[in-house]
């Protein structure tokens, strides 16, 4: 019974085991359900374990019993129309649009929300292929909206980042998928990250030491000694928030992996998250960062124990750290400028770091690391880095900073 | 097992809590079912209170394990307290036998569910504070309803199969398995709707004019950006008790967005300060 309907959840997206669906099938063999609305609770109790599946089962049951027609997520849509659209005027990247349509000083006041809007109306407008010209979006034009053109302020539709500045990127969702990478070999950081996981004594003396208990009570011939010590348990929890996104981190991609990978096998309980340049409302669980997003908002009721690292470059645009609107990708777009979120994030861990792949002696050039060096404390992924990072999350909980 | 509607209007009865008709269906399908049911939902909108609420309606006991980070399965299952018998061998003033191991265990939550002769409501509260195995190892011994007493060689089997509740604050994902296992259910927060037929039923003599404006207040309030601990149903429950007892507080004012005791909504300093910025800025 409702076999279908089974696959269509599964085909969409909704992770329901067959071990699940047969258990609806007792229950509807035990008359448990008698309705179209019993079917639908039970239904869903029992197939979908994670409310945000929800919204997708809801779309499925509407389809599947009342002909809905199953519409892709809005942002997906807009997300591949602008791929799509792209992809056609944009595969031949051009070395380098000199002129631009407008004033270099003009075009730079504009903010993103205008860009945006101008890139669309660009989109609107066109209506065939195009190279060259200075309206219409293609290669090598003199639009400030294109690939590879140089614009103080523009928006980036793909193509090599050449100052790590781009304001806006429509089309990159360039990643590596770390977590499906081999395990590497370079113990170095995997050395430093031990110490991290070093097992810290604490707690009451509440645990019988029974080896140590007949020792003491044989040395004082059987009058009874009872040793206790206390209970061994590593407590750190980790979550490791790494910049995956872009083109500014594709230099330090390998460092980054040589660290994570040995991440992943020193902690018990570790989060890996992704975000892509700085933290705006969201990070991700998944590295696309597309289908698993975690709320800033959220994170903040977790355990303020938690040590929180975070990899990246710290290099943008000030712009992306200190607007209202400063996202780099369009559908993240939030009331908060990203700096509050980080002060948010360092508030709510007390223990956090902020690992740069760039070198301390290239700090200074870069404005916005001087910005989050206010916020984290932040160390440069050396050995030597790494040490003093260590040493400072290995602090207790609670203890004066 | 009661007809959804029973077990609805039980729970109101009983113990003041709201039970809207889908988590009646699905409390009702996870019995039938016998699998344990899992809840997941913002900290304060009575997770907790449904367990109590069941075990009443349902008139059965309610055994309550609240999962801490250094629990130990074993723990839930049984104790074996080694050192009294110990002091007891070394001593031999007490009444137990020194020789019988089982006069020195004590049955922990799970044991005592299991044990129990009459079938009983067991809650395991915040079960995501715990790590996988201890989640996974624990739905082993719930599924199969029996687990072993190593030091007496004894195995226990439950008697009646318990109904399981089972709550998370959704601070981690729980594993695939653990999932698998479970029903689910999501509380959502209620609706503003929802919240005064809530409302109702804990302050029956509250007046209108005030409810309306402690509930429109606090909607306003959760909405406000950047805070830290949203306030719940709980909150608001308690922050209506304080504004019922203070005969000053006017709904006049209220509207006006004179709100008193706000440290009862929010917990945290920041917040605190944030709501009062912003009631000041409105």
């Amino acid at each position: 019974m409702f076999i279908p309907f089974f696959y269509l959840l599964r085909q969409t997206g909704v992770p329901a085991s067959p071990t699940a669906f047969l258990r609806l099938q007792s229950a509807l063999q035990q008359g448990l359900i008698t309705s179209l609305d019993d079917f639908y609770t039970a239904a869903r109790s029992i197939l979908v374990k994670n409310e945000k599946h929800f919204d997708l089962y809801d779309r499925v049951f509407a389809h599947y019993f009342q002909g809905q027609t199953l519409e892709d997520p809005k942002s997906e849509e807009l997300k591949d129309w602008i791929k799509e659209m792209l992809q056609d005027w944009l595969h031949d990247p051009a070395e380098l649009a000199q002129a631009l349509g407008m004033d270099e000083q003009e075009l730079s006041k504009m903010s993103p929300e205008e860009l945006v809007d101008y890139f669309y109306q660009r989109l609107q407008d066109q209506d065939g292929e195009h190279h060259g010209g200075s309206k219409w979006i293609g290669t090598r034009g003199t639009s400030p909206v294109g690939h590879s053109g140089y614009h103080p302020g523009g928006m980036r539709v793909g193509g090599v980042s050449r100052n790590q500045s781009a304001l806006k990127v429509a089309m990159d969702r360039r990643y590596r998928d770390y977590a499906f990478e081999g395990p590497l070999t370079q113990a170095k950081v995997g050395e430093a990250l031990k110490r991290l996981t070093r097992l810290v004594p604490e707690g009451p003396k509440d645990v019988l030491d029974v080896d140590g208990t007949i020792r003491e009570t044989v040395k004082k011939a059987g009058e009874i000694e009872l040793v206790f010590r206390r209970s061994f348990r590593d407590r750190l929890k980790v979550i490791l928030a790494i910049d995956n996104g872009g083109w500014s981190m594709e230099p330090h991609v390998q460092v980054v992996k040589t660290l994570f990978t040995h991440a992943r096998a020193q902690f018990q309980d570790l989060q890996i998250l992704y975000f892509h340049n700085t933290i705006y409302d969201f990070l991700w669980y998944d590295p696309p960062r597309r289908s698993r997003p975690v709320k800033v908002d959220d994170m903040v009721t977790w355990d303020s124990h938690t040590r929180l690292i975070i990899v990246g470059d710290a290099s943008m645009a000030p712009y992306e750290l200190m607007a209202r609107d400063g996202s780099i990708h369009l559908e993240d777009s939030s009331g908060q400028p990203s700096i509050e979120r980080l002060q948010l994030l360092a508030r709510s861990f007390p223990y956090s770091v902020w690992l740069n792949p760039m070198m301390t002696d290239q700090w200074p050039y870069t404005r916005t690391i001087g910005m989050i060096r206010q916020v984290f404390p932040m160390f440069e992924l050396s050995m030597d880095g790494l040490e003093q990072a260590v040493q400072y999350l290995k602090g207790q909980p609670g203890a004066p900073v | 097992m009661l007809a959804n509607e029973d077990l609805q209007s039980t729970c109101q009865q009983s113990s003041n809590y709201v039970l809207d008709q889908e988590l009646a269906k699905i409390v009702n399908i996870s019995m039938a079912l016998e699998m344990p049911l899992l809840l997941k939902g913002e900290p304060g909108t009575g997770k907790t209170m449904l367990a109590h609420a069941v075990a009443e309606a349902l008139d059965m006991p309610l055994l309550v394990l609240n999962v801490k980070s250094t629990l130990k399965l074993v723990d839930t299952l049984y104790q074996y307290d080694t050192l009294t018998r110990l002091n007891d061998s070394r001593f031999g003033d007490s009444t137990r036998d020194v020789s019988n191991i089982e006069e020195y265990i004590s049955m922990g939550k799970i044991g005592q569910a299991f044990m129990s002769d009459q079938r009983v409501v067991l809650l395991i509260d915040e079960i995501d504070k715990a790590d996988s195995d201890f989640q996974d190892d624990m739905l082993d011994i719930l599924d199969q309803m029996e687990f072993d007493i190593i030091e007496i060689d004894k195995t226990i089997r439950a008697k009646h199969r318990p109904v399981i509740i089972i709550t998370s604050n959704a601070k981690k994902d729980l594993s695939e398995p653990f999932l698998g296992r479970c029903n689910f259910h999501h509380i959502a927060f209620p609706d503003p709707d929802m919240m005064q037929e809530i409302v109702r039923t804990h302050f029956p003599d509250l007046a209108q004019e005030i409810m309306q404006q402690c509930i429109r207040a606090f909607y306003a309030l959760r909405d406000i950006p950047g805070i830290e601990k949203k306030p719940a149903t709980r909150e608001l429950i308690n922050w209506i008790r304080a504004v019922q007892h203070d005969p000053e507080v006017k709904p006049k004012e209220m509207k006006k967005g004179n709100l008193p005791y706000l440290g009862v909504l929010f917990k945290k300093s920041q917040d605190f300060e944030r709501a009062q910025n912003y009631m000041q800025r409105r």
